[in-house]
């Protein structure tokens, strides 16, 4: 299809340990991100969901298998892609604003332009008036915060995001959620998030991608058509809650339920 | 201290001034008291049982040389060892730094480089001493290479232990924004490395005053190394007492301004959990 930016065929991934074992983490994995979908992959932990998603972001080799964007074979990682990882992984050293300009400033993007980019995602954040704090200044939810602005100053096609919530209090998560959503649909971007928390991935996708571990692989692609703008009175609709059982009772038949 | 100043100090109602501070920190008192009275039983040990001047002198004996040798000659041979030891540990420093930088680039470059550099370091620098007072000469060029090879190490080692410190999510984040080798040894890898890199430089600089010291002792014209011999020869303990309280001066001078620019350019660390390493 035309409208996919991202494409993934038979994409295999094994590990070489040390001691010379092989660990199959991806195997046969196929599937479509359409232009500004919002696509969430859920799964028990090490099923695969992160190694899936540092391949998106062409910081780990593939051992087999097609991954492409807008058609493109995609090697190495690209201009085009903003991530986000579990901790805000923020340098110390540096003020929120000088973390948030990190892409810009690596990719010699220029920078009064996409400063005011910054300082503007930063008011959507909540985080207005911190562009000046340094991290230890910062709660981990607002350490998040910036992450997602980091990942999104540059102005990226596709934003990939690695359980960027898992470490937050569950209130703080659930707000978190909200304002990702609506972030989301004001940026109009492509968005592919990793979580093991059934809940999430049904609340935030439009389409939620179910792996199963060893090997890790897709078992099956649901799509979820609530409707949107979301708030969080969708959680208690009976169609929220028929789609989270259906991903539970799955789990539950692989005898594989964590989440 | 009684029982009723207890009870004082916790409500920390009444005590004022400098008796609150001293109450507050109590170890800076004690401290000063300490010196006091180890100086006090040195001078009345000295006096009541007429110990020679050339055994040991009396802290009032090594004060009043201190004072004839400031107002004189010390000066000069100050001047001399400190130039000494600052010049040595730049050049070693550097040559530590940016040898740690090259072999931090590759585990095969570190791991073919690095016994020669472990080889080199096992060897007593007192022991090359000679050797390179006769390639460097009398002046202050050999106490220059002497204190070099000291303050070489400790550079090098935490500069190779330092560049590996970044995180590997920090390092995968970056390369994510498509960051080059050069930019991910620039944004993350190298500011990691300074609170090693500090460390380093720390026990380099009081290993420099070391060097400068022991350069001189080999064979020297100048500086305050030469001048202790100078003393000793002439039996003059007091003067050689005098100098080694220039000496630790100068240490722990030179510490202090290490530790004030590592506050400055390591701010975000805090102090008290800074990693130690040998060296
Ligand atoms: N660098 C690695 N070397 C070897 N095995 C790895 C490595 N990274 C992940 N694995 C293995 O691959 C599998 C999938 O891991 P991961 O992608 O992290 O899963 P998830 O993110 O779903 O928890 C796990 O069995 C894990 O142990
Ligand atoms: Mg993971």
């Amino acid at each position: 299809m035309s409208n996919d930016l991202i494409t993934v065929k038979g994409l295999e991934k094994t590990y070489r340990t040390r001691e010379g074992t092989r660990i199959h983490a991806l195997s046969n994995v196929d599937f479509a991100v359409r232009e500004g979908e919002f696509v969430t992959v859920v799964g028990p932990s090490g099923c695969g969901k992160s190694t899936l998603l540092k391949i998106l972001a062409g910081i780990l080799r593939r051992s087999a298998g097609i991954v492409q964007m807008r058609g493109q074979g995609l090697e190495g990682p690209s201009r085009e892609v903003g991530v986000v990882f579990q901790a805000p992984v923020l340098l110390p050293w540096r003020t929120v604003l000088e973390n948030v300009m990190l892409p810009v400033e690596i990719q010699r993007r220029d920078r009064t332009r996409f400063r005011e980019e910054a300082l503007r995602y930063l008011k959507m954040v909540g985080l207005e008036g911190f562009a000046d704090k340094y991290p230890n200044e910062l709660s981990g939810g607002m350490q998040q915060r910036v992450g997602i602005t980091r990942a999104l100053v540059h102005d990226p096609s596709l934003l990939l995001m690695d359980e960027p919530f898992g470490a937050l209090d569950a209130m703080t998560r659930e707000m978190m959620n909200l304002e990702l959503l609506r972030i989301w649909t004001e940026s109009r971007k492509t968005a592919l998030l990793v979580t093991h928390s059934i809940p999430e991935a049904v609340f935030l996708a439009d389409r939620v991608i179910v792996m199963s571990p060893r090997p890790g692989r897709i078992s099956e692609i649901l799509e979820v058509d609530l409707p949107r703008p979301r708030t969080l009175e969708v959680i208690n609709s009976p169609a929220f809650g028929r789609l989270v059982s259906a991903i539970r009772a799955h789990f539950q038949s692989l005898g594989t339920l964590d989440a | 201290m009684t029982d009723h100043d207890d009870e004082l100090l916790d409500t920390g109602a009444r005590p004022k001034g400098v008796w609150q501070a001293c109450l507050r920190q109590p170890e800076i008192g004690l401290a000063i008291l300490l010196f006091v009275v180890v100086v006090g039983c040195w001078e009345g040990a000295v006096r009541l049982f007429d110990i020679p001047k050339i055994v040991l002198p009396s802290p009032s004996a090594v004060g009043a040389a201190l004072w004839l040798g400031l107002s004189t000659d010390f000066p000069h041979h100050f001047a001399v060892t400190f130039f000494e030891t600052l010049g040595g540990f730049v050049l070693g420093a550097a040559g530590g730094l940016i040898l740690g930088v090259l072999v931090g680039q590759s585990r095969l470059m570190e791991r073919t480089v690095y016994p020669y550099i472990v080889a080199f370091q096992t060897l007593p620098k007192v022991a090359i001493a000679p050797i390179i007072v006769i390639w460097f000469g009398y002046g202050m060029s050999s106490k220059i290479v002497i204190t070099a090879t000291i303050a070489f190490f400790p550079l090098l080692a935490n500069t190779i232990v330092g560049l590996r410190a970044a995180p590997q999510d920090q390092i995968e984040l970056l390369v994510a924004f498509t960051a080059s080798r050069w930019q991910v040894f620039r944004l993350a890898r190298l500011p990691q490395a300074l609170p090693y890199i500090f460390v380093g430089l720390d026990v380099a600089i009081v290993l420099s005053v070391i060097g400068a010291i022991v350069g001189e002792f080999v064979g020297a014209q100048a500086g305050l190394g030469y001048l202790i011999l100078q003393k000793n020869f002439n039996m003059d303990m007091a003067g050689v007492f005098a100098i080694l309280i220039v000496l630790s001066v100068m240490g722990i001078g030179l510490h202090l301004v290490v530790n004030a620019i590592q506050r400055r350019v390591v701010f975000w660390m805090d102090s008290s959990s800074d990693k130690v390493m040998g060296a």
